[in-house]
Order: C-alpha cells, then structure tokens, then sequence
C-alpha cells in the first residue's frame, strides 16, 4: 500500500538524513519506526507527505507516485494521510473542535472553512471522534487548556477524522508521562485496528514498540539496519541500531504490567 | 588638557592594557572632539542676548500663562473630536494597509523572498522613517489642508510601524502548528487562517492599541502644520500670543496623552 | 480511562458555530453596532473635499516621480547647512541627553534610591514622557529664541524621559545578588554602583543609547518646522514653493541616513549583548 524506493534526503547543510531507503508497507499494518537521535526517523516520516522534499527516490500511495505530484495534487493525496505530532501541534489559539474540524480543511473551500461552515456530516463525525477519546465535552475549550494527553488525543482525532488509509505518527508519546505514553499507544494501534489503517509509527521507546506493533524497522544513520517482528529485536541487534548497552533490563521490560492501568 | 583628566577619572575599567587601552583611549578623546565641535556649532547659531534673558521671558510667560482660560474649554469639544478621530481612523486604515505588507515582508510567509520581500521591506523602511509631522505636510501640499490630511499622514507613518512589529510577531510563530494543518492537505488560504493567523492575533491588537496610543499624542501636534485637530487651535493661540488658551489646550492635550496611555496599558494587560 | 457523563446523541446533527468572543449577545450587539455607528459619525465630521482630493492626485503624481528624479543641486546650500545642523543637535543632545539620564536612572530605581529621590526622578521622567518634542520646542523656542540651542535642549530633555525610564526599569530588575556581593565587601556607595550596578546594565545602556541617538535624528527633522533648527525649515520651505525635487531629495536624505544609523544601532546592540 505505502511502498518506499530508494529514498533518499541530503539536506542543505551536507547532512545525509537518508540513503536510499526501501520499505514497502502493506494494508493495515502497523510499523514502528525506531533508532537513535538523528538516526533519519523524522525525516522519513516528513518525506513521505513531503513536509520535507525528498532528495531522490519514490514514495508509492498505493498506485499513485506522491514524488511527482503538483502542489495540487499532492494536497489531495495528503488527506489520505493523517498525520499526529510529537508536541501535538495543535493550534493552540483555537477550540478543541476547530482543531479537529482543521482535519477536513482538505475536503471544504476556502470561505467554508474561513466562515466554520463545515458540512453537517463533518461536525457530526467530529464529535463522535471525540466521544471516541472521551472529550466530547471539551469541544468548546482553547486547546492551551488540555493536559498533554488530552492534546494528543484531539491531534489523534485530527488525524482520523481526515478518513485517512495511512497515519504517519511522529513521537507520539516523547512528551507524555509513561502512563499517559502507554493510553495513547494503545489508543492510536486499536484506532488503528478498528479502521484496518496502516500507520508508521516513530518512536523512540523500544519497550513500548515492542508492546503494541506487529513490525519493526531499526533505522541507523539514514539507512535500514533491522526489518522484522518485535521478537527479534535481541541484544545484537539493538547494538547494532543503538551501538553498546546492556539491554537486557529494556527488554525485560516488556511484561504486561500495563494490564492495571485499563 | 582637561579632557584627558576627565578622561582619566571617568574611565570605567582598569583592567584593559596596552593596544586595547590605548585604543579607548583615542574613542573617548574623539566623542569629545565631536562633541565638543557639535556644541560649537549650536554655540554660534545662538543669539546668548536672548538665552541670558530667558529667565526673565520665561517668569513673563508663566505669569500671563496663569490661570488658564477656563471658559475656553467649550471651544475645544469639536477639535477634540476631530483629533479621536485622526488617530482612531488613522490606526484603522495602517492596520489594514500594513497586514498584507507584513505577510508579504515575513520570511516564512512572504511568497519570494528575491523579489516582494525587498520591495515590502522598502515600504516599512520609508514610511517608517519620516515623521507624521512631515507626511501632514506633504499631503497638505496634495490634497489640501483638513483632517482628512491628517488621518492619512498618521496611516502612512504607521504602516511601516505596524507592519515591522507585525512580521517580526509572524517569523516568531511556532512552525510545527502550521506544519501540522499542511499535513492534512490544507490549501496555501487555509493554512494562512487556520495555522498563521491564531498564532499572530493577540500580537495584532497589541501592535494596534500601542500604535493608537502613539497616534493620539502625534495627532494633537498635526495641526500646527494644519492638518486638523487641537494642534489648529494651539497654533493659533501661539500666533495671537494668548497664553491663557495654550496653557489651557496643553492641559487637555496632557490629560489626553495620559488617558489614552492608560486605556492602551489596560487593553494590552488584559491581551497578554 | 474517565467516565464523563456525556450525551454524544444530543450533539449529532445540530449544527456547531465557533463560541463568540463576547458572550453576551446584547454587549456583543452593542460593541458592533456603537463601532459602525463611531465610523459614520466619524467619516462625516471628516468631511472630505473629494473635488480637492482628485485635482491634489495629479500633484500627488508628481511628486512621486519627482522621487525618481530627485534635486540635491539648486539648494544644496541650504540641504547641507539643514542636515549638518539636524546632526550637530542629534549627537549634542544624544550626549548631554544621557549624561543626565544616567543618575536620574540610578534614582528612579527603587532598589538603588531612597524612596524621596525615586519620587523626584519619577516625576522628572513622567512629565518629560507626558510632553511631545514639538511641543516642548514651541516652549522653548519661545524662551530661548529661534535657532538650534532650542532644539538641542528639546531633544535633551525628551532623551531623559526615554533613556532614563528604560534605564531605571533595568537597574530594578537585575541580579540582587551580584549587587550584594559588592555591598557585603564593604564598598562605599558609588563603589557598589560602579562594581555591582553598572557591569550588569552596561550592555543595555549602549543599546539603548544607540537606539535613542536614531530617535533623535528622526526627531531633529520636524524640529525645524517650529524654529528650532534642524532640516525640516529647508523642507517646509520646499513644500511652500511646491518645489518637489527638492522635498523629495531632503526625504531621501533622510531615509538614507536613518536606515544607515538603524543598521548601525543594529550592529552595535547585536556586539554588546
């Protein structure tokens, strides 16, 4: 469904964030993305959507080739992938409901979306997004009013209410406490399930990786070091993504303790 | 050489040595050349007869100065007005004239940075850098004398005012909010009302209610140029000498100074 | 995860508007329609001679283009003797300007002065602030007579207003105990100014003077128009005989120079801080 060929991004500065990158991603799976600071993790993620204008190399949504697209073409093909924010990324001066509602800014012209006319059908699956993450009564709060979670989880919904195939999940949880880290993972993978979407998710918390995803790809300056299920990331290959640690006690960690927190 | 003395008591750090010292040394000893020829000049463009008299003709004014003329105040209702409104249409017509200016001259929302940008930043350069005064005269000499002068000279003066802050509040905003309404495949519109614009209003109507606040004290002078408002009163009771009416409208345009001041720190309190 | 009491079933299918910034209806209403009310009003008491107004766009016209083709040459006796002037009263005043708000900064610091001295600079500062240059120039050109020394005595007295002010807000807000430090050792007064004060708000004091030397050359412009030196009686002069090359070469000038000191008091704030 998502396929990756050869992609590659050198940026202004010199630095290579990718080197020809190949992954192919088929329907409904969920991946996560992991590796150390700087590994190109970002990167990927923003080269798929074109936040960041790929160097070479091809980006597949399913039949369409994102990388030759015209900024218009490319805007539609964008609504079919949400995308969620390490820091939320709401905009914080709006409602709760506008910053969900901004998800269907695709879909509605210009003077619509300017005037908050959005189509019935859109303010109706706003709110039952919200009912979904529980926070359909705080549809007419500023979003500087939520906690961390709660702001993920609208971010969640902006993402969903795009009736997106594929989300593509950037540290979803690199400011939440490990609890809150943990709903939300769970949160984004059921979502995920219930709506058969594919996700790549970036993440840099091994354990929680291993936790909810069916795949893993370990990425390692620009290029893929490990693609496989959660099981087989051991002690060898995590040194060969990460470098030298002991780490046995971050894969121990992998118990299903989280069991008390539902 | 007394400047070197001076020089010698006032100088700050002991610590500097050899070149650098040396090197201060000569900084100082030329500000006080320039300066010294500077007061030179002012020096011999002055009349001293008249500045050795100046206690005197001060002590003259003041005495005939006070009191003010009272009754005068109902005169002043309509100037008054005409000054509110100077300043109120004026920022009204800055504001709108300087936001597309703004967006065009910001670094990450002007459309070519090669081109619009330099001309946009021309525009905040100019009309920044002339006085209100010297715009009421300029359109005086246009468009006749009048209010409508002077609402125009304070909207050009404070395009360039307003557009600077503007730009500057926009290249601060937070970069990852718009990115975010991008991704959901938002036109270049939408992403300007949904991403940009939230994040800059509140700096808007700080930059507004300042600028209307500076406005207000340059349009009570507008007149003296003739272009409306107290200032055409205060200039004209300077020309009869009737002190009592100066004292009195430079009573009115302090109280307007420190009124309008302290609704512009109010609003600005309660944006922030 | 929490258990709020919400009926998602009363929300399907209603329409949802954006909650107003004014919540009361009535006051929202009454806001909108006194503002639309205000410009009419406004617009009437203008009173715009449009006839007026369209024959000055032809002049209008023409002293635009004149800014194409500007005329430094047939009073350039009087444009250099102007400039000189607005500059000889900017640098004199900026200095004198300075020296003066500097201990009347230290006593509108509340940390630094005794609470009768505050009073006094506080006072000095506000009513330098509460007047306007030009005004303060028809005062003083009144007193003093025409020419230059007014307008440098103006400029002096609105720098003391400005510098001051921003000074005293910096002494108030710097590092206790930096300062303390310096009093603990047994230092005398002006000692403790000089190794606890002054070291912290050095940098700003440049900046700030810098920035304010830029204010005083924008100002020195119009003083001319009241009598109190400077370029702008050359400029009157030249809008008085409708002789716009020259207007708009003396406005050049000044767009020039401002820019160059703006980017000047740029760098120099950017080196010190």
């Amino acid at each position: 469904m998502l396929r990756l060929e050869k992609l590659a991004k050198t940026y202004k500065t010199g630095d290579q964030a990718l080197q020809a990158v190949d992954i192919e991603i088929p329907e409904s799976q969920v991946l996560a993305l992991i590796g150390p600071s700087g590994a190109g993790k970002s990167t990927l993620i923003r080269c798929i959507n074109r936040l960041v204008e790929p160097t070479s190399g091809k980006v597949y949504l399913g039949d369409t080739e994102l990388t030759r697209l015209s900024s218009g073409g490319l805007r539609r093909e964008r609504r079919r992938m949400g995308m969620i924010f390490q820091e939320y990324a709401l905009v914080e001066r709006l409602t709760v409901m506008e910053n969900v509602l901004s998800g269907r800014l695709g879909y509605v012209g210009f003077w619509r979306s300017f005037m908050r006319k959005f189509p019935q059908s859109d303010v109706d699956e706003a709110f039952r997004l919200l009912d979904r993450v529980d926070l359909a009564h705080m549809a007419d709060k500023r979003a500087d009013e939520l906690s961390g979670g709660q702001r993920q989880r609208i971010g969640i919904c902006r993402a969903l209410i795009q009736n997106p195939a594929l989300l593509l999940v950037d540290e979803p949880t690199a400011s939440l406490d490990p609890k809150t880290s943990r709903q939300i993972m769970r949160l984004i993978c059921e979502l995920c399930r219930e709506r058969r979407l594919a996700a790549i998710i970036n993440i840099h918390d091994v354990a929680l990786a291993q936790m909810f995803v069916q795949r893993v790809i370990g990425l390692r300056l620009g290029s893929v070091e490990f693609d496989g299920p959660p099981s087989g990331l051991t002690p060898e290959v995590l040194t060969s993504i990460y470098g030298e640690e002991d780490w046995e006690a971050t894969i121990e960690t992998v118990d299903d303790d989280d069991v008390a927190t539902q | 050489m007394m400047p070197t003395q001076d020089l010698a008591g006032s100088k700050i750090w002991q610590r500097r040595s050899g070149r650098e010292s040396l090197f201060h040394w000569i900084l100082w000893l030329l500000g006080i050349a320039i300066f010294a020829y500077c007061w030179q000049q002012i020096s011999a463009a002055t009349t001293w007869f008249f500045v050795w008299d100046a206690p005197r003709i001060a002590d003259d004014i003041w005495t005939r100065a006070t009191p003010p003329k009272w009754e005068y105040i109902t005169q002043l209702g309509k100037p008054i007005w005409d000054t509110f409104n100077i300043a109120t249409l004026g920022t009204i017509f800055a504001l709108i004239l300087a936001v597309p200016v703004a967006f065009l001259a910001a670094r990450n929302t002007t459309p070519s940075r090669l081109f619009i940008r330099p001309v946009a930043l021309l525009i905040i350069v100019s009309t920044r850098s002339i006085n209100s005064l010297i715009w009421a005269l300029l359109l005086i000499a246009i468009i006749g004398p009048g209010v409508f002068s002077g609402v125009v000279a304070i909207a050009i003066r404070s395009i360039g005012f307003c557009a600077k802050l503007l730009y500057e509040a926009i290249e601060e905003i937070d970069a990852t909010q718009v990115e975010a309404i991008s991704a959901t495949g938002a036109s270049r519109w939408q992403v300007m009302a949904y991403g940009i614009v939230p994040q800059v209003l509140p700096a808007f109507a700080g930059i507004a209610v300042f600028r209307w606040d500076i406005n207000i004290r340059e349009s009570t002078v507008l007149g003296l140029v003739g272009a409306g408002g107290i200032g055409l009163q205060l200039s004209s009771s300077l020309n009869v000498l009737a002190w009592p009416q100066v004292s009195l409208i430079l009573l009115v345009i302090l109280v307007a100074v420190v009124i309008s001041e302290w609704v512009s720190a109010k609003v600005r309190g309660a944006i922030i | 995860m929490s258990n709020q009491s919400f009926d998602i079933n009363a929300k399907l299918g209603k329409s949802w508007k954006k909650p107003p910034l004014v919540q009361q209806k009535w006051l929202r209403w009454t806001l909108l329609t006194g503002f639309l009310v205000y410009l009419v009003l406004a617009y009437w008491s203008i009173d715009v001679n449009w006839a007026r107004v369209y024959v000055g766009l032809e002049r209008g016209q023409k002293f635009i283009l004149a800014f194409t083709d500007p005329d430094f040459t047939s009073r350039s006796a009087d444009i250099w003797e102007g400039i000189t002037e607005s500059i000889v009263m900017t640098v004199a005043s900026s200095v004198v300007g300075i020296a003066i708000s500097i201990p009347i900064a230290l006593g509108a610091a509340r940390n630094v002065a005794p609470l009768p001295v505050y009073l006094v600079c506080r006072g000095i500062i506000a009513i330098s602030r509460a007047l306007q240059e030009i005004i303060v120039a028809i005062l003083l050109v009144a007193i003093f007579g025409f020419g230059p020394l007014a307008g440098f005595l103006t400029l002096s007295f609105a720098t003391i207003g400005f510098l001051a002010k921003l000074l005293a807000e910096d002494i108030e807000s710097m590092d206790r105990v930096q300062a303390e430090a310096i009093k603990a050792s047994g230092a005398r007064w002006a000692q403790w100014i000089n190794y606890g004060v002054q070291p912290q708000v050095m940098p700003r004091l440049i900046g700030l003077s810098v920035y304010r030397l830029d204010i005083n050359f924008r100002e020195s412009a119009i003083l001319g128009l009241v009598g109190a030196g400077g370029i702008g009686a050359t400029l009157n002069t030249a809008f008085d005989r409708y002789e716009y090359g020259t207007a708009a070469a003396i406005l050049l000038i000044i767009i020039v120079l401002v820019m160059a000191l703006e980017y000047l008091s740029g760098a120099v704030r950017a080196r010190v801080q």
